[in-house]
């Protein structure tokens, strides 16, 4: 489903990826795990064409993504969810209004779209909270509001940058059973993580980065 | 279909929502646009108001030609054949000096002073229409120089000055309304620019989970519009108040002349044009700021 060859990126004189090959099946859950530094966060960015790729190909189903056309980069940001390591909220809209964001962009039917809501905020237990504001919760729910609002539009693969980064060990536990949910129910994921415990525990697949290469 | 007009509905309705929200910012940009538009429709309206006045007065193009006393009747079939070869005489009539007499005679004023002459004075005259009012002046030159011609008289000298002052004015507007159009423009793309950075991280966040340049234009392109178009509405309530102050001196001027004449405002179809432009030049505006700043970020 997901192939990187040989992909490259450098910035300026600065090499983030170098030659990174490795493909993703459907319904795989994958780690990417690495130092800070390592890389990771790019790989995620790459697939996401929020960065394009310097050297290589990437590939999404039958989608050259490093090649992708500027108008064509939104369609392909709907098939995913991004879940961001800084949320990347709206602090001046409330829970519910975040969550809808998703929906109002692909342009869902508003009769629909209240109970998708609900039902994704159903998911991260943020029911209750619809009409605060993203200031009023903590950062463990600001984190599932962001994983909410990458879930609301069903999106068959989910990727996530450090999504237990800033968390406590209960918070992240909280956060790994969501995620292997989804999986659960076919979603493919892609997670990047330095918690090394949690991997200890888990066992998933794991891709390692080491100063941008992958590291066997 | 329907989801494209419930969409543009909803922006349409929150971008009101967010023009009430900051009724003060709102209301000074509506007001400099409004006053930058107000100067070019107020110059039209006045010149439209001044062209009105002139019409009831204009007469035709016309040429009045007197022959000499002594002209016979070939000079006059002459002169008569000559204006019907002229490419630039619409029509004419022909009055023997028998018939100006007879209207002379006529004219309660002067009926005691005709009554007393022993021989007819009054030359026999042609009254000539041309086709083009500004061709008047090289055909008068022209019938000067036929024989026995003895006077050409333009009877519209001052309506074609008027007509030249007018277009002058009628420029004058064009050109204001071309370069205050330009400032609406960029007042809008400032205000919006203004707005887009108060909304940078909603477009980031939006761009990042999906959303095409179209919908992160749209409610900017609304603002704009909406913006330009109350701007066109404040220009109109600005010369239209200009107009009841100016009209209050009028009536009193008109009175003493025992006229009846005020200014009038743009009519219904002017009207629509001005809020129709101002409208486009604030989604104009709009959309180069918003272009722009997608553009800052796309090529990133």
């Amino acid at each position: 489903m997901i192939s990187f060859k040989s992909v490259g990126k450098r910035y300026g004189g600065f090499e983030a990826l170098k030659h990174v090959s490795f493909s993703i099946k459907k319904g795989e859950m994958v780690f990417v795990a690495g130092h800070s530094g390592a890389g990771k966060s790019t790989l995620l960015k790459l697939l996401a064409a929020i960065e394009r790729p310097t050297s290589g190909s990437i590939h999404l189903g039958d989608q050259d993504i490093g090649r992708l056309k500027q108008s064509a980069i939104p369609y392909l940001r709907r098939k995913l969810g991004l879940v961001f390591q800084d949320h990347k909220l709206l602090y001046n809209r409330t829970v519910f209004e975040n969550v809808a964001l998703p929906l109002q962009i692909s342009s869902f039917d508003p009769r629909e779209s209240a109970s998708r809501i609900r039902a994704a905020l159903d998911k991260v237990g943020l029911l209750g909270r619809e009409k605060s504001r993203p200031v009023e919760l903590s950062g463990g729910e600001q984190q599932r509001l962001c994983i909410a609002r990458a879930i609301v539009n069903r999106p068959s693969i989910l990727i996530a940058d450090e999504p237990t980064g800033n968390l406590d060990s209960e918070y992240s536990e909280v956060i790994m059973d969501m995620f292997r949910s989804f999986n659960q129910v076919g979603v493919t994921l892609l997670i990047s993580t330095h918690d090394e415990a949690m991997l200890e525990k888990l066992k998933p697949r794991i891709i390692t980065l080491h100063q941008g290469e992958l590291a066997s | 279909m329907m989801a494209w007009l419930s969409i543009n509905f909803h922006v349409l309705i929150a971008t009101l929502k967010k023009l009430a929200k900051a009724p003060f910012s709102s209301f000074f940009s509506i007001c400099v646009i409004g006053l930058a538009l107000s100067l070019p429709t107020g110059t039209y309206v006045l010149l439209e108001n001044l062209e009105s006045v002139a019409r009831t007065f204009a007469s035709p193009p016309q040429i009045s030609l007197f022959m000499a006393k002594d002209a016979s009747h070939v000079d006059v079939s002459e002169i008569e054949k000559r204006l019907k070869r002229d490419p630039s005489v619409d029509h004419f009539r022909f009055v023997s000096k028998e018939e100006a007499l007879k209207r002379f005679q006529q004219d309660s004023e002067f009926s005691d002073v005709a009554a007393n002459l022993a021989t007819n004075p009054l030359p026999d005259a042609f009254v000539v229409l041309a086709k083009q009012s500004r061709d008047l002046e090289s055909m008068s030159g022209t019938m000067k120089g036929w024989p026995k011609v003895e006077h050409v008289q333009l009877d519209s000298d001052w309506v074609r000055k008027l007509d030249s002052f007018l277009n002058l004015g009628r420029t004058a507007a064009v050109i204001l309304a071309a370069v205050l159009g330009a400032a609406l423009v960029f007042i809008t793309f400032n205000t919006i620019r203004l707005q887009i950075l108060t909304q940078k991280d909603e477009i980031e966040v939006a761009k990042l989970i999906g959303a095409t340049n179209t919908f992160i234009r749209r409610p900017f392109l609304y603002l704009g519009a909406l913006q330009g178009l109350a701007g066109g509405a404040a220009a109109w309530l600005i010369v239209a108040a200009g107009l009841y102050f100016l009209n209050g001196g009028i009536l009193e001027l008109a009175r003493l002349y025992s006229t009846k004449f005020a200014l009038a405002n743009l009519d219904m179809r002017e009207s629509l044009l001005l809020f129709l432009f101002s409208a486009c030049l604030g989604w104009l505006g709009a959309w180069l700021s918003v272009t722009r700043h997608l553009w800052q970020i796309d090529s990133v």
